[in-house]
C-alpha cells in the first residue's frame, strides 16, 4: 500500500462498500473491511435483504465474490426471493462469484451424545470461501443454530471462534440476528461483535409502517447516529441520509419567475430566489394547486425539469383541472419536463414518503419540486414528525439547489393553523391565499406574508383565476386583511 | 484418512441384504482430522456396534478435512457427527459418542437376541 500521502493517517479503517444507496454515505464508506458486522432487527425488517444486497453488489460491482450461509431459507427460495430484485443468483454461482450454502438444522433428527464442536460448519464455510476466493461472507441468521444445537455454552464459544476465524481470514462479513426483547438480538450476539452493529426497525404506528435504520456502533469511525428512514422497493434498499449537520448550503442569488407576472412584480419584479422554499397556504378552493401548477409550467417553459408530487389528486385529474384555468401541462409531460408522482398519503409513513421523494429527486435531478399538499402528510402523522421530516426534506432540497413549493390547506376559522406555524419557519417565502366576501361578492385574495432576502410587497391583491390563467387584480385596501393578518401569534413567532 | 470402513464384512453385508435389509446398519461417522473427539468417537462407535450389532453393520468414516465437499450432503455442522444411513429414517447423533445410552437410544438399536 502506498504510504506517501499523509492522508493515510486520516483513514484509519478500510471499508467495504455495500453498494446500497445511502448506507455507504451514512457509514462513511461501507462496512469495516475484514471485520464482522451485525445487522439485527425483528422479523421482516429487511436484514436478509440488506445482507444479500451487500453480497450481490460485492460480486457484481466490486469484484469481491461472496458466500452466503443461509440457516433459514433453502437455495431455491433464496434465489426466488432475490430474483424479484433483478439479481440472478444462479448465474452468479455459475460464474463462481457467489456461493450459497443452505444449512438445515432439524432438531428432532439430531441427538447429542458427548462432546462436539462446530468444525463441520467451519469446514463448509472454509470450503466455499476457498472455492470461489470469497472476500465477503453472510451468515443469515446464526441464531437458528441456537434452536438446533442444544448446548448453548458450546455454541457461544464456537460462534466466537467463528467470528474470529472470519477476521483471521480477512473476510468482510455480515451476521444477522433477530431482535430480542431487552437486548439488540435474542441471543445477545452483539456481545461478540465489536466493530459494527446496525439495527433495522419496522414500526407500525396508526396502521402505517415505517422502516428505519440506525448504526448502533461502528468502532473507529464517525457515523451518523440518527435513525434513517429506508425504503424497500423494486430496486432493493435505499437509505435516506438526510440531516446534514451544518447549515452550509449556498444561497443562490438568481431568481425564478413565479409564473404570474404581477406576483413577480410584488417580489422586486423578479420572483422567488432559485433554490428557495415556498409555502403556499390557503383555505379550500383558493387556488393553491393552480399556483403550484402555474409555477411548474413556467419552469417547464424555461426548459427546466419539474417534479410534481401529488398527495390528493391523480395526475390526470390535475391535467384536466389545470386545462380549465388555461394551463396546458400535458405538453410538458410529453416533452419529459414535467414528472408527476402520485402517492396516497396513507400508503406509507412520513419516513417512507421522505425516502421515496428523496429517491425520485436523486434519480431525476429536477430544478423544481412541488409537493401538493403537505396537509395530507400531516394526517399520516403528528405535527412534530411532519416538521422533522420537512426540515430534512427542505435541507436536502437546498443542498441540491432545488427550488421547492409546498402547498398547505388551511381551514376557515382555524387561524393560520398549526402546521403552517410549525413549518413556516423553514420556508423562505410564504404566500397566503384566502377568500373573502366583501359586499357579498366572493373573491380570492393573495399576499406575501414573508419572503426572506428581498423587499417584497406587503399589499394584498385579488387573485383572479380564469380560463386565461392566473392573474392578480387590484390592490386591496387592508380592511379585512389587517385583522386576520395579526391574529395568529404563531406567525410572529415563526418569523 | 480416506473413506475407510471400520469393519468391512462383505459376507455379513451380503447375508443381511439377502435376508432382511432393514436389519443392516450403515453408519457414517464424520470427523475432521485426528482430534481427541474424533479418535474417541471412532473407538466408542466400534465398541457399541460390536456389542449391539455384531455382523450387521458397516462403518464409514469420512474426514472432512480431506473431503470438505461431503459436509453439505448430510448437512454436517457439528464434529463428530454420526449419521445412520440405513435403516431409514436417517438419524443423526452429534458428539464423541461417550454417552453410550444416548447413542443406543439415538440409533434406535435393538438389543442382540
Amino acid at each position: 500500500m502506498p504510504r506517501s500521502s499523509p492522508r493515510v493517517v486520516r483513514t484509519p479503517l478500510a471499508k467495504s462498500r455495500t453498494g446500497i444507496q445511502g448506507l455507504d454515505e451514512v457509514t462513511g464508506g461501507g462496512l469495516p473491511k475484514g471485520r464482522v458486522s451485525l445487522v439485527c432487527g425483528n422479523a421482516g425488517c429487511g436484514k436478509s435483504l440488506l445482507a444479500m444486497e451487500f453480497l450481490v453488489n460485492g460480486a457484481i460491482r466490486y469484484g469481491e465474490p461472496g458466500v452466503c450461509m443461509n440457516f433459514e431459507e433453502t437455495e431455491e427460495k433464496l434465489i426466488a426471493n432475490v430474483a424479484s430484485l433483478g439479481f440472478d443468483l444462479r448465474e452468479l454461482s455459475k460464474l463462481k462469484k457467489l456461493s450459497i450454502d443452505y444449512v438445515s438444522i432439524e432438531r428432532n433428527q439430531i441427538a447429542e451424545a458427548g462432546e462436539y464442536n462446530l468444525d463441520g460448519l467451519f469446514i463448509r464455510l472454509a470450503h466455499a470461501v476457498k472455492t470461489i476466493k470469497a472476500k465477503r461472507v453472510v451468515l443469515d441468521s446464526v441464531q437458528a443454530l441456537f434452536a438446533g444445537v442444544g448446548d448453548s455454552a458450546i455454541l457461544r464459544s464456537e460462534l466466537q471462534r467463528l467470528f474470529r476465524w472470519l477476521e483471521d481470514h480477512k473476510l468482510t462479513a455480515i451476521v444477522t440476528g433477530e431482535a430480542g426483547v431487552h437486548t439488540l438480538t435474542r441471543y445477545g450476539l452483539e456481545e461478540y461483535i465489536a466493530d459494527c452493529v446496525i439495527a433495522l426497525d419496522h414500526r407500525v404506528t396508526d396502521q402505517i409502517s415505517t422502516r428505519r435504520l440506525r448504526i448502533v456502533k461502528y468502532r473507529g469511525t464517525s457515523h451518523g447516529t440518527d435513525e434513517y428512514p429506508f425504503l424497500i422497493d423494486e430496486d432493493g434498499i435505499s437509505v435516506v441520509p438526510i440531516t446534514s449537520l451544518a447549515l452550509t448550503h449556498i444561497a443562490l442569488t438568481d431568481r425564478v419567475s413565479t409564473g404570474i407576472p404581477a406576483l413577480d412584480e410584488m417580489m422586486e419584479g423578479k420572483g422567488f430566489f432559485r433554490g428557495s422554499s415556498v409555502l403556499v397556504t390557503g383555505t379550500a378552493g383558493t387556488g393553491k394547486s393552480s399556483m403550484a401548477a402555474n409555477f411548474a409550467s413556467a419552469a417547464c417553459a424555461r426548459g427546466e425539469l419539474c417534479l410534481y408530487f401529488t398527495f390528493e389528486e391523480s395526475p390526470s385529474q390535475i391535467l384536466r383541472n389545470m386545462r380549465s384555468v388555461g394551463l396546458d401541462l400535458e405538453r410538458w409531460v410529453k416533452k419529459g419536463l414535467l414528472h408527476f408522482n402520485a402517492m396516497r398519503p396513507t400508503s406509507t409513513g412520513l419516513e417512507g414518503h421522505l425516502a421515496a421523494i428523496h429517491k425520485m429527486i436523486v434519480k431525476l435531478r429536477p430544478s423544481l419540486v412541488i409537493i401538493d399538499p403537505i396537509t395530507n402528510l400531516v394526517s399520516a402523522s403528528g405535527n412534530y414528525d411532519v416538521k422533522s421530516m420537512l426540515v430534512r426534506l427542505v435541507d436536502f432540497l437546498k443542498v441540491e439547489q432545488v427550488t421547492s413549493m409546498f402547498t398547505n390547506l388551511t381551514f376557515a376559522g382555524d387561524p393560520q393553523e398549526r402546521t403552517a406555524a410549525t413549518v413556516s419557519s423553514l420556508m423562505d417565502t410564504w404566500i397566503v391565499l384566502r377568500d373573502s366576501k366583501p359586499n357579498g361578492r366572493p373573491r380570492r385574495e393573495l399576499y406575501v406574508l414573508k419572503s426572506r432576502g428581498m423587499a417584497h410587497s406587503r399589499e394584498a391583491r385579488e387573485l383572479i383565476v380564469s380560463k386565461k390563467g392566473l392573474e392578480l387584480g387590484i390592490v386591496l385596501k387592508g380592511h379585512t386583511l389587517a385583522t386576520k393578518l395579526d391574529d395568529p401569534p404563531a406567525v410572529a413567532a415563526a418569523e | 484418512m480416506k473413506i475407510s470402513t471400520g469393519k468391512k464384512k462383505s459376507s455379513a453385508k451380503k447375508r443381511a441384504a439377502k435376508t432382511s435389509p432393514s436389519d443392516f446398519y450403515i453408519l457414517r461417522l464424520y470427523i475432521a482430522g485426528q482430534t481427541p473427539n474424533s479418535v474417541t468417537a471412532i473407538a466408542n462407535l466400534k465398541k457399541i456396534c460390536e456389542d449391539k450389532l455384531k455382523g450387521k453393520y458397516r462403518i464409514e468414516v469420512i474426514d472432512l478435512l480431506e473431503k470438505p465437499q461431503l459436509a453439505k450432503g448430510d448437512q454436517i455442522i457439528a464434529i463428530p457427527t454420526l449419521v445412520r444411513r440405513l435403516p431409514p429414517p436417517v438419524k443423526k447423533i452429534i458428539g464423541n459418542l461417550s454417552k453410550t445410552e444416548s447413542v443406543i437410544v439415538g440409533l434406535d438399536l435393538q438389543p442382540v437376541r
